[in-house]
This record gives C-alpha cells, structure tokens and sequence, in this order.
C-alpha cells in the first residue's frame, strides 16, 4: 500500500426530483462548498479536482469537466474527468483517493453529480442504435432478467424485494438529502404498487434525482490539520467486464467478487459480515440488496435474502446496509455512487447523523455500473491503517 | 337612437342597444400622489409610496388605508420583480381582457412593497382551458412594459406581467454516420435469408450475435457458424412500462440460449400468454416474410414457444 489518505470533508446537496432552483454549476458548487466548510478549507487550498458522472446524454452536456472547471475552482490546477457509468461516484472517489496515495497531492477535491430533470434518464438509456432493435427499456427493462435468474436460482420469496424497499425507505426518513420521503411505507404498499418490469415493481424501483456529492481527501498531514475526524481509506478497489462473454454470470459478477476480494484483503477484512460495522451498497433495484449480499460475501450463494428476510441488513441489524436510504431513496445516478462512498466515510466519521450506525468503526462504500459491468469498492476506518 | 331594421315583426317588444359615453372620456385629475406613480411608470420605473408607518404602499394611494393617515412624500422605487400572493385562472377570456387567449388575473406583491398589485399574468401562449402547472403562490413574475414610446401613463403601461426566466431550452444534437462493423453485418445478411450465424472464439465458445473478437481476452476468432433457429429462454422479464420505440406493452424480452451458442440472444418472446413464459422454455425464431426483411435491421421477429419440442419444457415445476 502507498501513503495514507482519508476523508476530511463531505458534502451532498438537497437531492430532488427537480432542483430547477439551481443551474448545474449551481448544483455542484452547493455541493463542493459543504465538502469544503466541513474540511475547513477554500478553493484556494485544493491542489486538484476529480469529477465524475454518468453518461453526457443525461444532460446533453459534453465534456462536463471543462464546462465545471471554473465552478468547482479548478482553474490553473490538474482537473481529471472520471466516466464509468452508474459507479463512476465510486471511481471518482478512488481516483481523488489515488491522487493522495500516490504523494503528488496533499488535498484532492472529487465531486460528482447529476441533473436528471434536464431530460428522461429513460430515454438517455435506451437511446436506439441504428441496424438493431430497440428492445430494453431503461435500466429496469435491463436487469429485471437478472433479478428474475436471481430468484428462480435462490427461490427467494417475492416479499424480500418488498422488505428491502420499505426498509431503505425508512432508513431515508432519517436522511435530511434523502430525496424520497415515504413515512408509514410498508411492503405491502410496496407490494401494492404498480408492475413495471416484471417482477419489479415500482416501489421496488430508485428514482430519478438531482443531485452532487463532494468528498476532500487528504494526505495523512493534511489529515491531521483538518478540524474534524478523518476517515481514513483502508483498501480501495475497481473491477470491470464486458457486458456480454462466454460463461458470464451476469447475477454474480466475477468483476464484483474479484472486487470486493481485493478491497477486503487491502483492509484485513476476513469476514465483511463481522469486520464491517455498516455498508451502503449500490442498490437501485431492491432485489440488488440479497444479490450484492452474496456478490459481496456477506452471505454465501442463494442465502442472501435470508440476512434481508432476517432484519439483519436493518439499522438496527447485525449488518446494517444502506442507513442513509441508498440508492432506491436518492439517485442522482453520476452521484450515486459518491453518495455511497460518503455515507461509509461519515459512519465511521461518527458523522451520519440520524442514520448513524453506533460505534461504526469500518464502513463499505459499493457502486456498480452499466449492465452489472463496472465495480469501485472502498472500505474507510475510523483508525488510520 | 336606436332604429328598426325594415321588415321587423310590428308586435314584438321595442328592443334597442343604447351606449351612454361623454365625449372624449372624462378627465381625471390624478392628484400629487397616483399622478408620480403614473409618470414613473410611464419613465418605466415602479415606485411605491411610504406610509407614515413606514410600509411602502404599491401602487401607491393617497393615504394609508389601514388606518386613512397621509403617506408621506417618499416615493421609492419597487421591483422590478415580484411575487404571485393568489392567482385566478381565466380560461376563456372576455371581450374588454387584455388577452384572447387562457391567462391568470394575479395579485402580485412585488419586492420591496408592503400591498399588492393586481394585473394580468401571462403563463404563455402554450396554456390551456386548465391551470399550468408553474402557476402557484410564491411564482416570481416581472411585468412586461410597453414600449416606451407607447406608454402614456395609464396602468396598461404595464402589458401583463410574465413569469421569471428560470429555464431555457437546449435542442443542441449530434448527427453521426454509423458504419456497422464487418460481423454486423454479415450475421443482418445471413438473417435476410433466413440463416443465423454466429462466430467461434479460439476458446471454442460460440458467439451470437458473431464477433470479430472474443469480448472475453481480445483475442480474433476463428470463423463464422451456422446456428439453427432454435434454443431455450434462460430468463425474461415482462416489460408494462410504454415507450415509442417499443412495441406494445405488455411484451416479454427473454435472453436465449440458441442451440450450440455460448451465450444468450436478446429477443421478444411471442405467441404465448406472458403468464405462461417460463426460464428454461423451447422456443424457435420466427422470420418475418422475405419481402420485409433488410440487411439494414434484424429479420428475426421473435421467438416464439417451439411446438415440436417435448411437451412439458415449458411448465414450471
């Protein structure tokens, strides 16, 4: 491992539906600013900027590191773009977080984001290609397959999705970003939802949001000068793979495994389930919860949803995942990710607030991609490695 | 006077139009205080007057009508923005209103005022018999001023108030030209006459759609085969949710595994109650008709349950 580095300061917006207050260097800034005030610093003490968001077509703006450069202060300083998909919040993270390690900077600013509002995240994804058919609607028309191999493999019941949506709305409540406010859902208002991508329903589905999140990472002295608790990175990983391949298992990714492999053996993690204290895990869809639970090794093949179905991925549980409300309550899609990653860092921070896991001492941070393809883990600790 | 036209029935009652208007209009004399505000509009400013209590009355009176003391001689400005208090939607417009077309009567308290104006707001020309979604208490407004040649010193120097800017539309686009890449397009040929081919990687795994490299490794494959129009659905979903480019919901897309192919092709499953697709399925391509069929798209239509398969594959256990 390389020189230390941790997490000084986090920021994320209001996360909404429409945040058509605000332009998208306005969203971003509100974003950055946090991060900075919470790392006591300035524009003027950042020696470079990592951004990272989801496909350009989102928001039609190409490039969006050039057109941001000046709102994030970035001018006259090394500025990198960060572009994996639904995981480039998690990358961009690692990216930053591999500009410390690497000893050429002492402060990074990484940031990520997404205006969904300025179209349809539907339409971005499913934008045809000529001399081939149109058949997959959004990102639920894709993996709904998958989940439905899922289940058939692990003969899952159909309420764990239902549990695992009401229990990541609940956690949201806690959450003063958390873009989705359902007090009083249950699984059976889940269940009662409309089916859209069979067998997922809505309620099961994440929605489409506006939002950044900003991370400061800093060198081990910069670390110490900062005013409040670090987080410091532990093991920090990325996998990826093609979409399509001879043998792939497209419901356990060997990318996901591989990942979570080499990020568990960076930090000294034997057993996530008892070495991690909590998890925000990329679930977008609910079913993702018991599929990453076994991805990740937190449960062996076909048991996941036995820890859902169980309580034990609850707040209150042995392995809480996702206390700030995950993805299915907030997804500004390029911050997602990030969202992630920050969530881990203020947990063990003793930072999270309402959704705090009590004595958290090492958090995962978990974002994957496109079609099950891109994965960047981070497991962050309250002491420094 | 009002006449009768000729040929009118004699018995009916006497019915006539009568307008009374003096000459010319009448004169008003506007007083020291609605006569600045009338000329500041006219100059294209809006100004308010202070009351003795010190909150700024716009449009201005001559006294303060709480409680009917003088105002006192400040006149300050107000503006130019303002804020939508209450609002009523007017769908279909009267002869004497400032717009033929659906508009709102707003009362609108603009910055810096303590009272509000009331004037018609203009949710644009795309509005409709119902309220747009935008307009709502709290909506910031700007009026639109005639021009200044035009204004008089009226209260319809003020054209209508609109709301603020606070989106534009970008239709910026990208025209590409789109090469399919040689695999493409043997495997679109092949399919015109009723073939699927698929190509085999050095690892002896088959590729369907064919590749000129093994995704897996990079590595160049070996040659095209040719692979019959039949395999098992692996998984589906059953897609509700409408979209332009798809076709009719309800409709199943299922990931199937041809018969001697190494992975799954991505298709619409036909021909059988969504209820009844089941993983693990028989099922075989059906072509469309020659004459539709073009190199430029896919001439499998869908798949659909194959009937010459073992009775039973299909139910679930």
């Amino acid at each position: 491992m390389s020189r230390a580095a941790a997490v000084i300061g986090v920021g994320q917006t209001h996360h909404r539906s429409r945040r058509t207050d605000v332009s998208i260097p306005g969203l971003v800034r509100e974003a950055a600013l946090r991060a900075l005030e919470d790392a006591g610093l300035g524009f003027a003490d950042i020696d470079a900027v990592v951004l990272g968001k989801a496909p350009d077509l989102f928001e039609g703006v190409a490039m969006p590191d050039l057109f941001l450069a000046d709102a994030l202060g970035a001018r006259g300083k090394p500025l990198l773009r960060v572009h994996t998909a639904g995981s480039v919040g998690g990358s961009t993270a690692i990216a930053a977080a591999q500009h410390v390690r690497s000893g050429a900077f002492g402060r990074v600013l990484a940031l990520a984001w997404e205006k969904q509002s300025e179209s349809n995240a539907t339409w971005a994804l499913t934008v045809g290609q000529p001399f081939s058919a149109s058949l997959v609607v959004g990102a639920g028309g894709y993996f709904a397959p998958f989940i439905r191999a899922y289940i058939e493999r692990s003969k899952a019941p159909e309420h764990v999705g239902w549990e695992v949506a009401a229990k990541d709305r609940r956690n949201a409540l806690l959450n003063p970003y958390a873009h989705l406010r359902m007090p009083g859902i249950t699984p059976e208002a889940v269940a009662a939802s409309s089916m859209l991508w069979e067998p997922l329903r809505y309620l099961e589905t994440c929605p489409s949001s506006d939002g950044a999140c900003a991370i400061v990472l800093a060198s081990e002295e910069a670390a110490r000068a900062a005013p409040g608790p670090p987080a410091w990175i532990r093991g920090a990983a990325v996998r990826s793979e093609p979409i399509a391949f001879a043998g792939r298992d497209a419901v356990d990714p060997r990318a996901g495994r591989d990942c979570a492999a080499d990020v568990y053996a960076q930090a000294g993690v034997d057993d996530p389930r008892r070495g991690i204290d909590a998890a925000e895990v990329y679930v977008p869809f609910s079913w993702y919860e018991p599929m990453w639970l076994e991805n990740l090794g937190f449960a062996g093949p076909g048991q996941g949803w036995r820890l859902t179905d169980g309580g034990a991925t609850a707040l209150d549980g042995d392995t809480p995942w996702n206390p700030s409300g995950g993805v299915l309550s907030t997804n500004p899609v390029g911050a997602s990710g990030m969202i992630r990653f920050a969530e881990a860092a203020q947990q063990v921070r003793g930072r999270a607030g309402g959704h705090q896991v009590e004595g958290a001492r090492t958090a995962l941070g978990h974002a994957y991609g496109a079609g099950s393809q891109f994965f960047a883990m981070w497991i962050v600790g309250s002491e420094r490695p | 006077m009002p006449t009768e036209p000729p040929g009118a029935d004699p018995l009916a009652p006497l019915v006539g139009a009568h307008t009374v208007a003096f000459p010319g209009g009448y004169t008003r004399s506007t007083g020291p205080v609605i006569g600045r505000f009338l000329t500041e509009l006219r100059d294209g400013r809006l100004v308010g007057v202070r009351a003795a209590s010190g909150r700024v009355l716009f449009p201005p009176t001559e006294y303060d009508p709480r409680d009917g003391s003088p105002v006192t001689d400040d006149f300050p400005e107000v503006g130019p923005a303002g804020t939508v208090q209450a609002w009523c939607w007017v769908p279909d417009p009267r002869p004497a209103h400032p717009f033929d077309r659906p508009f709102a009567w707003a009362t609108v308290l603009f910055d810096g005022a303590d009272t509000a104006l009331l004037h018609a707001l203009d949710m644009g020309p795309d509005a409709g018999a119902d309220p747009p979604r935008g307009l709502r208490a709290g909506l910031r407004v700007r009026p639109r001023l005639r021009p200044a040649g035009e204004r008089t010193g009226s209260i319809t120097d003020i054209a209508c108030l609109r709301p603020e800017v606070t989106a534009i539309r970008d239709t910026g686009r990208l025209d590409y030209t789109i090469r399919a890449d040689a695999a493409l397009t043997r495997y679109l040929e092949a399919q015109t006459e009723g073939r699927i081919i698929g190509s085999r990687a050095r690892s002896g795994a088959v590729y369907v759609p064919p590749r000129d490299l093994d995704p897996a490794d990079g590595t160049p494959v070996t040659g095209d085969v040719e692979l019959p129009p039949t395999g098992t659905l692996t998984t589906f979903s059953v897609n509700h949710v409408p979209d332009p480019r798809a076709p009719q919901v309800p409709f199943v897309t299922g990931y199937v595994r041809l018969d001697g192919a190494d992975v799954d092709l991505l298709a619409l499953v036909s021909g059988v109650d969504p209820e009844r697709v089941r993983p693990g399925m028989r099922l075989r391509a059906e072509w469309l008709p020659p004459e539709e069929r073009s190199r430029t798209r896919p001439s499998i239509r869908w798949f659909v349950p194959d009937e010459g398969a073992e009775a039973g594959t299909g139910e679930a256990p």
